[in-house]
């Protein structure tokens, strides 16, 4: 933007500046300039509130949901805040089954995150194996990779999620199959376009020029440079993979009973919701949604600090 | 123009008259003093030339007027006399009833300026529309009449296309004949010829320079380019770095320039040297607008800077109807 | 233009066909084809006298041709719930899920655009900021969730709407919709409204970042020096321009909200398309699924088709090409 403010003003000469502070590492760098926004911050410390919780949930919780001696189906469905026969509080009541909901909660949100953070790290790898591959060998291969990408791109994430669990059956490694599948486009065409960008600079020439290896050149030079754009795709499709594979399993088609996500105890709140018990559906929500938002929020700061073509 | 009518003009009433006007823009790095105290004045049917480099305000001075500066400045003081009004302290629907119908402007690039997906006639006939009350059919008939006067062959099919359907000589016919369509008293020309072949350009300036004439419509022609300039304008204005460093006739400017900066502008012309002789060039850049040095604005890059120099020189009138904002102008071979 | 069609609809006839090899392949190679086409509860030796009749022993390209020669026949299998032709089941059922997601196509956009305009034309005021926060919020809603809370307040708290079902039907120039009718329009205001949500961050955002690039550039400068109202330079000027890419990529986000509409179905219990994927997945009645597959994919072809013909119409650039005078 023309500081002058007219088309075809050129753009003002800066001052020379003063010597540098204390060298800033470009980490220190990305942290200040993230924390200036005070609602990223909130939702980093958010975000962090929420991983810390489902990795220490068994520590924490009153309760193991899933150990049936813990549970007393007698205690089902009371309202949050009932004392129950074991002598601790349901603080946020207990479900059909007579688990508190606190416990049930936890335990489902650890079970969340890992499918949701899994799923994205193999998606990582493989879509961003095939963008660098895609962009440094281009020719054929490059236009072939591309259009499966952009075939698999448009169509919706629950179609495919629905059709290939339709195709394989259920189970915690076929939902893994599913969300891989669902968000490895979205990385390798990042990276690609990324590492197209990176590849017409200077310097990957030189490294040519100097004889490097061809791993040598995608690993150390290449890499790094798409890493940035990388993370922001990595943020925002994790909170889309946790929000899907919820939906998968209110849905009934995703995590198996024995592994319940957040989802299904929403949805096994569902029935109840018609008679007014709405705390079995509501807080598990609640935290699902918390968790998508703070993840998302995260990502969008990511994305602005991020951004070369922002630069302070 | 001859001096007795020359002496009409000047005793006139001036159709614009701007008195130290000063635009800054307030950003992160800094005030940026785009217009630093710019006078000037044009008279009914004169067309002003406002030159210089890029960065220097002169297109600025141009938006300041009509009140279409961004967002990120404003008009810090200075007046701006037309129709009996001070159009700094205008509130803006008055200085909306204003722009179109009695000061128009045209901008440089006309394939921007038009809208790609409106069609030729919606463009013309809303800028009509806006300012006078007739039936859609007039309005159109009218516009049909300002092409044809620009020179545009065929306007009814002309009209009824889309900007793009149109060569680039032809859009800027267009937005000319769309600043003139509602005879404004006052033009403002912001670099119209910058974007368009050599050849269109003479064309475009002959016709701009018939309109005015027929329609006694004054014009600020604002280029870089002093060639363009020096044909078409009556008087000329210099700008550097937010100010005005020289004013006069235009002939005057041209022939004998006092300023150093004008001096060294012309010099750098190539047709103004022989052949095989090196370019003339001014040394050094344009200074930053955000932290001027005191005193004269030029002095670093003047070959005629001394002491006297470092205190900001006043404008001063050492010929009759010529201007000068510095403290040694070359006033030698200047005629009286 | 008639050489445009011809290439898009031959375009279009290649995908088709690319995709009815990977899903005929996909079922074959990762699952057991003879349940495809034979209820898995039937005796093991009804059933291999079934793949001899169906001729599934034979090699896989001509089940492949045989799949396809019945395709294009219009049988596409016959469900094993319901005993009818897979094709039937589900259009009877479209009409619903296409109002569906016609209705919260057009709530979105009618709520969206304008609040993206403002936030647009005014980014600093502190109601753009709030809509901007807004539209990060609804982005984050898991839509499942939110019709559930829709039920309970609006349902079962405040008793004003009905919580499940469709209402009923009315026809009007051929066309029958619950739309047109009174009871049809309460029964469908909440999942329309969920399904809507989904949306409705994304014109937001597109419509604002449509009106921030356009208003930099010089024919809105244009516009303002020749003294246009503001009201036309924002109603004329931006919004046509804004309006493409608005159109195109909302008109795409048809099919995605078709596809959604799978969740709000279910906990809506509307009688669409959706639900009856769902229930299939989970009875394992794999003709519907495959004809459903198929279905969509058409669908999507088509939305996509009609949407570059939008384009097309939209954009005089494209439409009339440039020429030099």
């Amino acid at each position: 933007m023309s500081v002058v403010g007219t088309h075809g003003e050129a753009e003002i000469e800066r001052p020379p500046t003063g010597t540098a502070a204390a060298p800033e590492t470009p980490l220190r760098r990305l942290m200040a300039d993230y924390f200036e926004s005070r609602l990223a911050t909130a939702a980093f410390v958010l975000l962090v509130t929420i991983i810390a919780l489902a990795l220490l949930a068994p520590l924490i919780v009153p309760q193991n949901p899933y150990n049936l001696a813990e549970v007393d189906v007698l205690d089902s469905r009371l309202p949050p805040g009932t004392k129950g026969m074991a002598g601790y509080t349901y603080w946020l009541g207990t479900d059909g089954a007579g688990r508190d909901l606190v416990s049930a909660m936890l335990y489902g949100l650890r079970i969340s995150l890992a499918v949701g953070v899994v799923s994205c790290l193999i998606a990582t790898v493989i879509g961003a194996a095939v963008g660098l591959i895609a962009a440094y060998v281009g020719g054929r291969t490059e236009s072939l990779l591309m259009r499966l990408v952009d075939l698999q791109l448009s169509f919706p994430a629950i179609l495919i999620a629905l059709i290939l669990i339709a195709i394989l059956g259920k189970g915690v490694d076929k939902i893994i199959i599913a969300l891989v599948t669902v968000q490895w486009a979205y990385y390798a065409r990042t990276v690609r376009g990324t590492a197209l960008a990176e590849m017409s600079k200077d310097y990957v020439e030189a490294a040519r020029c100097l004889g490097l290896s061809h791993a040598r050149i995608l690993f150390r030079q290449i890499l790094p440079n798409v890493l940035p754009p990388l993370i922001v795709v990595a943020t925002v499709q994790a909170a889309h993979a946790i929000a899907l594979e919820a939906t998968l399993s209110f849905l009934g088609v995703g995590l198996p009973r024995t592994e319940p996500s957040l989802g299904l105890l929403i949805s096994n709140g569902f029935e109840y919701m018609l008679s007014g018990k709405y705390w079995i559906s509501f807080f598990p929500g609640v935290v699902l949604l918390a968790t998508i938002m703070a993840i998302n929020l995260v990502g969008d700061q990511l994305r602005d600090v991020l951004n070369p073509r922002l630069k302070r | 123009m001859t001096a007795a009518v020359e002496a009409e003009v000047v005793n006139r009433a001036p159709t614009l008259e701007v008195v130290d006007l000063k635009t800054h823009f307030f950003t992160k790095a800094g005030v940026v003093r785009a217009v630093d105290g710019v006078s000037l004045r044009v008279a009914p049917g004169e067309v002003l030339g406002l030159v210089g480099e890029s960065g220097c305000g002169k297109s600025v001075t141009g938006y300041s007027i009509l009140g279409l500066i961004d967002p990120s400045g404003r008009i810090v003081s200075g007046r701006i006399a037309f129709a009996g009004r001070d159009l700094v302290r205008l509130p803006e629907d008055e200085l909306r009833a204003l722009r179109g119908s009695r000061i128009a402007m045209i901008f440089q690039d006309p394939m921007m300026t038009l809208n790609p997906v409106l069609r030729v006639d919606t463009q013309m006939v809303e800028a009509i529309l806006a300012h006078r009350r007739m039936p859609h059919g007039e309005a159109w008939a009218l516009a049909r009449d300002a092409l044809a006067q620009v020179g545009i062959p065929s306007p009814e099919r002309r009209l009824k296309s889309y900007p793009h359907e149109l060569s680039g000589g032809m859009r800027q016919r267009v937005a000319i004949a769309t600043a003139f369509i509602n005879k404004p008293d006052l033009v403002i020309a912001d670099e119209p010829t910058t974007a368009l072949d050599v050849t269109i350009q003479a064309q475009i300036l002959h016709e701009a320079q018939e309109l005015c004439r027929r329609t006694g419509t004054a014009m600020i022609w604002i280029s870089h380019d002093l060639a363009v300039v020096s044909s078409l304008a009556d008087r000329i204005a210099v700008m550097y770095a937010g100010v005005i460093v020289e004013e006069g006739r235009a002939s005057d400017v041209i022939g004998a320039p006092l300023h150093p900066y004008t001096r060294g502008l012309l010099g750098s012309v190539p047709s103004a040297n022989a052949r095989g002789t090196r370019l003339a060039q001014i040394p050094g850049m344009t200074p930053s607008l955000i932290n001027l040095a005191p005193g004269c604005r030029f002095r670093a890059r003047c070959p005629r800077a001394d002491a006297e120099c470092t205190s900001e020189p006043a404008i001063s009138e050492p010929l009759a109807h010529r201007q000068v904002r510095c403290w040694r102008p070359h006033l030698e071979g200047a005629m009286p | 233009m008639t050489a445009y069609i011809l290439r898009r609809l031959m375009q279009t006839a290649v995908l088709v066909a690319v995709m009815s090899v990977i899903v005929f392949f996909g079922i074959h190679i990762v699952g057991d084809p003879i349940w495809l086409l034979v209820n898995p509860q039937m005796d093991q030796k009804d059933i291999e006298a079934a793949v001899r009749a169906l001729g599934l022993d034979r090699p896989i390209w001509e089940q492949y041709f045989h799949f396809v020669s019945g395709a294009l026949r219009g049988d596409l299998g016959r469900s094993f719930i319901f005993g009818e032709p897979a094709l039937t089941v589900i259009l009877q059922r479209m009409p619903a899920t296409l109002e569906l997601a016609f209705t919260a196509l057009v709530m979105a956009i009618a709520a969206g655009i304008p609040l993206g305009l403002y936030a647009g034309l005014k980014p600093d005021s502190w109601v753009s900021k709030t809509i901007m926060a807004g539209s990060i919020v609804g982005f984050s809603l898991p839509t499942f969730w939110v019709g559930l809370m829709l039920i309970m307040v609006f349902a079962v708290m405040l008793g004003w709407l009905p919580s499940t079902g469709r209402g009923a039907t009315a026809t009007y120039l051929g066309i029958t919709s619950s739309l047109f009718t009174l009871d049809g329009l309460r029964h469908i205001l909440l999942p329309a409204f969920n399904l809507a949500l989904l949306k409705f961050s994304l014109v937001i955002r597109l419509t604002r970042a449509g009106a921030r690039e356009a208003l930099q550039q010089d024919y809105i400068k244009f516009a303002r020096a020749k003294g246009l109202s503001p009201r036309r330079i924002v109603g004329v000027h931006l919004l046509k321009n804004i309006l493409i890419p608005v159109a195109t990529v909302v008109g795409l986000e048809f099919g995605n909200l078709v596809a959604f509409s799978v969740v709000t179905e279910t906990i809506f219990a509307w009688p669409g398309m959706g639900k009856l994927l769902i229930n299939a997945i989970q009875s394992l009645d794999r003709p519907v699924i495959v004809a459903h597959l198929i279905i969509i994919v058409l669908l999507f072809v088509l939305i996509n088709f009609l949407v570059d013909v939008l384009y097309t119409v939209l954009d005089p650039r494209v439409r009339i090409g440039a020429k030099a005078a």
